[in-house]
């Protein structure tokens, strides 16, 4: 049985899945934001030996999504690569895994300002933009959007406490008109949603969908924006969860007061 | 410390010294005899045994109890060397020196302080001797002309220690050292800055073979492993002070059953503070600080100066309380760990320890801040909390009348310490690994490493030591064709010294304070810093305490956290988080005597007498040996109670095992809570009819405890400890952070991925071994479950226990089951919904 939060975006519905994937079923798309892969040796070149596996257990966690919805197009809505020199350090064993991942699927790459020109050799389209349906896919979210932007580059996160406990972890951020991504890379950091850079994207009402470890919450936001409603199916095939990390990046932004 | 000789030494030792010691074979030489006879003061034996060894060249351990002249006792042989003939290098002008002696402690005031006591008698007998100290706050030139124009007497900390053997300059500096002296080293030798310490010490005695070393500990149970981390010395015992005179204040009316707080004894306390000179308040966490104080100010009516001190106020703070303290202007200071140590505040003739001592040393330190002379007996009055409190406070007392003490449970020296180490022997020269190894294997801590593990070390400071070999091309240490290792780049250098050090603070946040009706962000004194993790669960409008005023929290914006002040009496978010030391493991045990033995109850206030009692006639009075488990049905629920006495931290870890374990036996467990000495766990189904032996056994250590160490917080944090430590993540710096969005990256995410591709990494397992002694304390865990094999006996009730009363009154403050966040997020999601349907 599946449980999945599915929501309204510019009249197309759109399932919110517990890996920070986002799930198009009329389009048979599935999205990918922020991978950021080479991250972790970005760091290595520079002397810091962070372990050297986060390209291994992002390519894991895209598999196993991949694995469940078999799109029939896959869009990386860009840095997908941390830097320019990223493609170059990936082994042989992780171009394998990147090359076989979903055989026969469109691939399209949305370029990034980590990585503006993806090398040639991923196949598929790359493009700075791209339009289906009622949606545009682009990296950073536009000043003034179209209504259905789909984008990524925030990393947006949010702190949940209850209990005198307090859990932070990434979530997609949306009001109906437009949708930011939570980072799918296992080392990107994260932004909190009350950051300027996310708040002032939204006007009026907005909602923040968490990512637990085996299903989505709809836990917060401004005023009492609530468009999720469950999907309980009775699929077959067992969900699986895919990030179980606590989010906690270094870098705090400004944060601003809640109103 | 304090230089005070004092008057008269209460016994003079026979074998050491003849009755005048002015004249006798190990008499003073001249000036310093005058020095002593014209204060009026005779030296102490342990003083002049001190002596007597280093003109023997022998290493000495000097215990003995504060107020006995033991810092003067320390330096008094090197001053009297340097008296004769300061050490001159050779083929150098006369004016340039040699290092002769070192000194290091734990705390950058002590050393200071030492410092300037240390001034007077070279002063007063005018010896051409030059001292200087050299911490964090010395200036950069000051520091570079240290390494090339040494004082005679350089006085200094574990972080500067390792930062000067690792410069270049380290073979030269420390060539003629002669004497290195450890103060309070019952405080450090067993903790990561112990280890530091050790690894320093060891290099020091590769550099100057024949060092003496010296160092001075207060009381403990068993000086052995303090000679070893010497590296053998002789003891020399100080003469015993005066047995302190302490009290313990139980009212016969009323002893609350739970809580940490003692409110209902601050009239008393503001009595005893009203009948002394001047008292220091001593409090086991910082939150705990805030409340009493903020309640003592409540009832003081003769507005009597009472101070706050603790770690997180503003260091301008701490300085002005300190100043006003020596000035003896200050009736009381309430204050937390951070004056266990530290310097001397002479007047200071009571010390009043609210809440439970924890342990029988940390009580014997405290009580040594009062009255720094040792003739004449300290005065302590312990306030205890609660019934348990009670029974731990009068444990703690009679262990200290009777001259017992705790004993600590040895670590074994840091991985990551040594990480570190390794990588700054680098820097000052490149090293042979044979050689290295040997000498880090000769200091105490590292005894028992293994050359792989040392190996491995290497492998991780030089390219991160994965088995996927990543980084070889970008290596920071390389082989030299000579087959040592030495640092790629002159960068590597400046990287270990900005991360050098063992001590990692939590991220914290200034709180600024700021006019009401402000804009959020806009001017604000800063009160202090707190914990990041606290300031995030704060909504705007919540009210907390801080540097003694109830505070309304209004945003964050940019760095600091802005708060107003509120006329509210009390807060909304509580942030006290339970005792921050455990309950000591032989107090713990004479604790649970003291609950065996119904005989010497009528000692006890008559409330907690009646307490145990009413126990023994409704349940069971566990023997000392045994473990009590209790069962019984309340409201609907269930509960089993367990008394182990072996403190919060093991409770907990134990809690969260036997929570995974009654739910695979489908008791359906809800939650527990964890204090010093019980633990109480709730659920939907009856959990006496469970074997107890099957559910405590200690194979809940192996498989339960790894699936739950792959997400415990607490691991995650030990985890982050290690990885700064060892050099893996850079510290932050303040104002570093603010260099844009998602600059670094957690310690949380590269823990998953670590964890998913190389369990076996030599940081997880340094992340392993800390646990087990700390955050987790699984070491003491599993000594109490091999302990109670067999022993333990179970009782069902058909309601609660007089003794489970106080674990369950602290339920309502606990957590959930395990560590279930997604169970935080439902309800996270639940009450949104509720709010959003609302009509």
């Amino acid at each position: 049985m599946t449980d999945d939060l599915v929501i309204g975006l510019n009249g197309e519905r759109l399932v919110l899945d517990a890996s920070g994937a986002l799930w198009w079923p009329d389009q048979a798309t599935l999205v990918f934001a922020d991978i950021h892969f080479e991250k972790g040796s970005f760091y290595g070149v520079r002397g810091q030996f962070l372990p050297p596996y986060d390209t291994r257990t992002t390519l894991r966690r895209m598999a196993a999504v991949v694995a469940r919805y078999r799109p029939a197009r896959i869009v990386a809505l860009g840095d997908s690569f941390h830097d320019a020199d990223a493609p170059a350090r990936l082994d042989v064993e992780e171009r394998i895994m990147l090359g076989a991942m979903g055989a026969g699927a469109d691939w399209i790459w949305i370029t990034g300002n980590h990585d503006p020109a993806p090398p040639p050799w991923l196949g598929g389209f790359i493009a700075s933009e791209f339009a289906l349906g009622g949606l545009t896919f682009r990296h950073e979210p536009a000043v003034f959007a179209r209504r259905g932007e789909v984008a990524g580059h925030l990393h947006p996160c949010t702190t949940v406490n209850r209990r005198g406990r307090s859990l932070r972890r990434r979530c997609f951020v949306s009001d109906g008109n437009r949708i930011v991504l939570p980072a799918f890379g296992a080392y990107a950091g994260g932004l909190d949603l009350w950051d300027e850079a996310i708040s002032s994207l939204f006007d009026g009402d907005f909602g923040a969908y968490v990512l637990g470890t085996a299903r989505v919450y709809a836990v917060a936001g401004r005023g009492t924006y609530h468009s999720g409603r469950r999907n309980t199916t009775a699929e077959s095939q067992p969900k699986r969860s895919a990030i179980s990390t606590v989010d906690r990046p270094y870098a705090r932004g400004s944060r601003v007061a809640k109103s | 410390m304090a230089m005070n000789a004092a008057a008269p030494a209460p016994s003079l030792s026979p074998v050491l010294l003849p009755r005048d010691a002015a004249r006798g074979p190990f008499s003073l030489p001249p000036p310093f005899a005058r020095w002593f006879a014209a204060r009026g003061w005779t030296p102490r034996p342990h003083q002049l045994a001190l002596i007597e060894h280093a003109a023997r060249g022998e290493s000495v351990l000097l215990v003995a109890p504060t107020g006995g002249g033991k810092t003067l006792a320390g330096f008094l042989p090197s001053l009297i060397d340097l008296a004769d003939a300061p050490v001159r290098r050779p083929g150098m002008s006369r004016r340039v020196r040699a290092l002769h002696t070192l000194y290091i402690s734990p705390l950058k005031a002590l050393a200071v302080d030492v410092a300037r006591n240390l001034e007077m008698p070279v002063a007063e007998m005018d010896l051409s001797i030059r001292i200087e100290t050299r911490t964090g706050d010395t200036p950069a030139s000051r520091r570079r002309r240290q390494k090339t124009m040494p004082p005679d007497i350089l006085l200094t900390t574990p972080e500067q220690l390792a930062l000067l053997i690792a410069s270049r300059e380290a073979p030269r500096l420390f060539a003629d050292l002669k004497a290195v002296v450890l103060d309070e080293l019952h405080a450090l030798h067993n903790s990561k800055r112990g280890d530091l310490l050790a690894l320093g010490l060891a290099r020091l005695r590769t550099l100057a073979p024949g060092l003496r070393r010296v160092g001075l500990s207060a009381t403990v149970a068993d000086p052995g492993p303090l000679i070893e981390f010497l590296g053998g010395a002789e003891l020399v015992r100080g003469a015993a002070g005066a047995k302190p005179d302490i009290s313990i204040l139980a009212s016969n009316a009323h002893v609350p059953w739970s809580g940490h707080l003692a409110r209902h004894a601050m009239a008393d306390v503001m009595a005893a503070i009203k009948s002394a000179r001047t008292s220091l308040v001593f409090v086991n966490t910082r939150a705990q600080a805030e409340l009493t104080f903020q309640d003592l100010w409540r009832i003081n009516e003769d507005n009597l100066a009472i101070a706050l001190h603790h770690g997180s106020l503003a260091p301008a703070q701490r300085r002005k309380v300190e100043s006003a303290m020596t000035r003896g202007s200050l009736r009381a200071v309430v204050c937390t760990s951070t004056l266990d140590l530290g310097i001397d505040w002479g007047a200071v003739d009571q010390v009043i320890c609210i809440g439970a001592p924890k342990g029988a040393a940390r009580l014997v330190q405290r009580i040594g801040r009062a009255n720094h002379r040792l003739d004449e007996p300290s005065r302590a009055l312990l306030v205890p909390a609660n019934r348990f409190e009670v029974l731990e406070c009068e444990a703690a007392r009679d262990a200290v009348m009777a001259g017992e003490l705790d004993g600590d449970r040895l670590r074994n020296g840091g991985l990551d310490v040594l990480a570190q180490h390794v990588l700054g022997s680098a820097c000052a020269a490149p090293f042979d690994a044979d050689r290295l190894y040997a000498e880090v294997a000769s200091a105490a801590p590292y005894r028992r490493l293994a050359r792989a593990d040392f190996d491995r070390i290497v492998d991780f400071v030089a390219t991160g030591g994965y088995a996927l070999k990543r980084y070889d091309r970008y290596a920071r240490l390389r082989r030299t064709p000579e087959g040592t290792w030495r640092i790629a780049h002159p960068d590597v250098a400046q990287q270990y010294r900005l991360n050098v050090g063992v001590i990692v603070e939590d991220p914290m946040i200034d709180i600024r304070l700021q006019a009401k009706g402000r804009p959020t962000g806009a001017g604000g004194r800063v009160l202090g810093q707190l914990e990041e993790y606290f300031v995030e669960q704060l909504s705007p409008g919540d009210t907390f305490v801080f540097a003694g005023d109830v505070l309304r929290f209004e945003g964050i914006h940019e760095d600091a956290a802005f708060v107003t002040r509120t006329r509210d009496s009390q807060a909304k978010v509580p942030s006290y988080n339970g005792g921050k030391f455990p309950l000591s493991t032989f107090l713990a045990g004479r604790v649970r005597e003291m609950v065996s033995r119904p005989e010497i109850w009528h000692v006890l206030p008559d409330p907690v007498n009646e307490w145990l009692r009413i126990q023994e006639f409704r349940s069971i009075v566990p023997k000392p040996g045994q473990l009590l488990v209790e069962t019984f049905p309340r409201a609907n629920k269930f509960y089993l109670v367990c008394y182990p006495f072996e403190g919060r931290l093991a409770h907990q870890t134990l809690g969260m095992l036997l929570t995974r374990r009654l739910e695979r036996l489908g008791m359906r467990p809800l939650g527990f809570s964890a204090n010093e000495y019980a633990l109480g766990i709730w659920a939907l189904r009856d959990m006496g009819g469970v074997g107890m032996d099957r559910l405590f056994d200690e194979d809940m250590l192996g498989d339960d405890l790894e699936a739950w160490l792959a997400e415990s917080n607490l691991y995650k944090r030990t985890f982050r400890n290690c990885a700064i430590i060892a050099g893996l993540i850079e510290r932050r710096y303040p104002g570093k952070e603010k260099t844009g969005r998602q600059v670094t990256f957690s310690s949380d995410l590269i823990y998953d991925v670590l964890r998913e591709h190389e369990p076996d990494h030599i940081l997880l397992r340094a992340t392993h071994e800390d646990a087990a002694t700390g955050l987790l304390d699984i070491a003491r865990l599993s000594e109490m479950l091999a302990r109670v094999k067999g022993d333990i006996v179970s009782k069902r009730l058909d309601r609660v226990s007089p003794l489970a009363v106080p674990a369950l009154l602290e339920i309502s403050k606990e957590m959930v089951a395990g560590e279930a966040h997604d169970d935080i997020l439902r309800e996270a999601e639940e009450s949104l919904i509720a709010e959003a349907m609302k009509i």
